[in-house]
């Protein structure tokens, strides 16, 4: 009998296109957390990222040897974002300084309700978005699992929605899968899995809800080898994103026998 | 000798910064009986200024981190002798000691995840032979009665002591200044002197130059910005600034604590360090933003602080708050120091040139085991277990650049 020609056939380049710039990973990456500097450049490595955002709060993009330093040096782009702003107006400013200190028209909009939740406020990220759309800027709205209001983010020229899967920290995964397709299914902007996600089943889960891109830092900042769980998640989101475009068989009540009995030899 | 004239004598060693590590590795240079000129414009008003003055390899170790481990544990094992040289001729309580204090860290958590956190965390602690008890905390609460009753987990650290920095300096400092061999010039170090292919001596801002057959770069943030550096050496410092509280315990609540207690409150660290004049010590905040000035007290931080000790320790409320401090820690890519000779153009040792920077977070910890490496330096003899610190490590990989293998499959 012949060998069997290999099967196994490299995926076709599928990289994430947004705002016209090709990413080919299609994993962002958080920076908070990280234990040092070095650790933290050999998880994103391990990543492959070629986003990465930064809290322009808690990092001073003139300040050199840091933070910014180490993505210049490792070519990855940087989506400043505005991380501790309470109010539609701090977040307007941290976008501008963002813009200024970085010259990136891209700004990750959070504005956060309470610290205790650190869920999005709704009514003011509706604000930020409107004021930000306005003054130019490409946003990427940190927004809360809602189908509604991720449509009317998009509605009012939100560059990409990024809707959370739990609480920023809580590693808890994705707690309502079925907003998520919604959003998905509804969204002619790329959405963006961003927060809650606690290991690589929670981001291979949201690829395969259809999402576009998974956002993450906390579950490799802080896990005990965030080398080996960054690569976890670069092979967790391609699985995921191969999974949703090779198409899921159905979810049935009984069983299905892998192999059909039709054709098999009969033995009398 | 203090002076802001320049003397123009050949030292033996001219140590550039005088904060804790500064000091305590002048002082090691004159017990190994060398002359020693120590140079700051402003000794002890850096990060020496602000530090807890936490002794605490256990408490302090993080994952992937366990190179540091021992050196951390080599400083821990000199500190009583190191101490005890020091405080010689003063009694537990004297006010002119270092307030050296060997009693033991609780390690507290606040939630679930917190609990979970420090257990993680315990496990790689014992692995690395380091000792961690769970306590209860009822029996923790036994121990320091004022601890909140919501705390949901606690281990005690006999391991992890505490010296009080300020007086660590001062104490240093005084016995230095008693020194015919040694002198202190108030003046900044500009850059370092060349003779002759080896290091000669510092040169002074606004000139005048101090000579000296070996010169020890101690002066934390400032080493990067020194003039005269050998060529193709960088440092890679940055600064990461921290705020930190102090505030006096009435009377009526003393003593608040017993023990330094380190906790985790929902996954952000918090320490309270009581001291022996009434007291206490609560830090501290990591920030790497832009502060107005180096100084500059973060209102959020010293709010984070306040927030997470009294969830702890309610009994923080009834404190007078004394003093908010802001400082910036000579942060490393790897969270461990640039400590001992580097290579010069040529690949050979660079004579006459030690660098002792970049502590971080444990500058205070690490003092002795610094003070002992410069001198095993000095002397010729260094300890290769100490060859990873090497000040130029970071040189060879500094062009690292992401592989661009199967990046297209995601």
């Amino acid at each position: 009998m012949a060998a069997l020609a290999p099967t196994t056939q490299q995926p076709a380049r599928d990289p994430l296109t947004i705002d016209g710039v090709e990413l080919g990973s299609r994993l962002i990456m958080g920076t908070g957390g990280a234990p040092s500097l070095e650790g933290l450049g050999a998880a994103l490595l391990a990543s492959g990222t070629e986003l990465t955002t930064v809290a322009m709060r808690r990092y001073s993009p003139a300040e050199s040897g840091s933070l910014f330093q180490l993505l210049a040096d490792h070519g990855i782009r940087v989506l400043p974002n505005t991380a501790g702003c309470f109010t539609a107006r701090d977040a307007v400013l941290t976008a501008e300084l963002a813009r200024e200190a970085l010259e990136t028209d891209w700004v990750k909009l959070e504005v956060i309700a309470d610290e205790h939740t650190l869920l999005p406020d709704a009514l003011e990220l509706v604000e930020a978005t409107d004021q930000l759309v306005a003054r130019g800027f490409k946003v990427f709205a940190y927004t809360n699992d809602d189908p509604v209001l991720a449509l009317r983010l998009e509605n009012l020229g939100a560059t990409a929605v990024m809707p959370l899967g739990a609480p920023i920290g809580t590693g808890l995964g994705i707690l309502n899968p079925h907003n998520i397709e919604l959003i998905v299914s509804r969204a002619s902007v790329p959405v963006v899995l961003d927060a809650g996600i606690g290991t690589a089943s929670d981001a291979a889960l949201a690829m395969e809800l259809g999402c576009d891109a998974v956002l993450l830092a906390t579950a490799v900042t802080r896990a005990q080898d965030p080398a080996l769980m960054g690569a976890a998640f670069r092979h967790a989101v391609a699985a995921g994103r191969l999974a949703r475009k090779a198409g899921r068989i159905p979810r049935r009540e009984h069983a299905l026998a892998s192999s059909a009995m039709e054709g098999r030899a009969e033995f009398l | 000798m203090d002076t802001l004239a320049v003397p123009a004598v050949q030292y033996d060693v001219a140590v550039i910064g005088g904060g804790v590590v500064g000091h305590g590795i002048a002082w090691e240079a004159r017990r190994s009986g060398r002359s020693v000129v120590l140079i700051d414009d402003a000794p002890g008003t850096g990060a020496s200024w602000a530090a807890a003055g936490m002794l605490a390899p256990v408490s302090e170790l993080h994952y992937q981190e366990e190179g540091l481990l021992a050196f951390m544990l080599e400083a821990s094992r000199l500190w009583p002798s190191f101490a005890a040289a020091l405080d010689a001729e003063t009694e537990t309580g004297d006010a002119s000691g270092t307030g050296y204090l060997p009693t033991p860290t609780l390690a507290v958590g606040v939630d679930p995840a917190d609990r979970r956190a420090l257990a993680d965390l315990r496990a790689v602690q014992l692995a690395s032979g380091l000792a961690v008890e769970p306590l209860g905390v009822r029996e923790a609460r036994a121990r320091e009665p004022l601890l909140s009753p919501g705390i949901s987990c606690a281990f005690e650290i006999p391991a992890d002591h505490q010296v009080d920095p300020r007086r660590l300096l001062a104490r240093t400092a005084s016995l230095l200044a008693a020194d015919s061999k040694f002198t202190a010039i108030r003046r900044r170090a500009a850059g370092l002197l060349w003779d002759n292919g080896r290091v000669a001596g510092v040169g002074l801002a606004g000139g005048g130059q101090v000579r000296a057959a070996e010169t020890i770069v101690v002066n934390g943030l400032g080493a990067a910005d020194l003039k005269g550096l050998p060529p193709g050496l960088s440092l890679p410092l940055r600064p990461v600034y921290g705020d930190i509280l102090r505030l006096r315990v009435p009377p009526a609540l003393r003593p608040l604590l017993r023990c330094t207690v380190r906790g985790l409150v929902r996954g952000v660290p918090v320490y309270l360090v009581p001291r022996e004049d009434g007291t206490v010590v609560i830090g501290a905040t990591q920030r790497e933003d832009a502060p107005a000035h180096a100084g500059a007290v973060s209102a959020g931080g010293v709010y984070q602080l306040l927030r997470d000790a009294q969830q702890l320790l309610p009994a923080v409320a009834e404190l007078e708050l004394l003093e908010a401090t802001a400082r910036a820690r000579p942060g490393t890519p790897d969270n461990a120091p640039l400590l001992g000779r580097v290579a010069g153009s040529g690949g050979e040792e660079t004579a006459g040139l030690i660098i002792a920077t970049g502590f971080f977070r444990h500058g205070v910890l690490l003092t002795p085991a610094a003070a002992a490496v410069c001198r095993q330096l000095l002397d010729g003899k260094p300890d290769p277990r100490w060859a990873g610190f090497r000040p130029d490590r970071f040189a060879a990989h500094q062009d690292s650049r992401l592989p661009t293998d199967d990046r297209t499959t995601a």
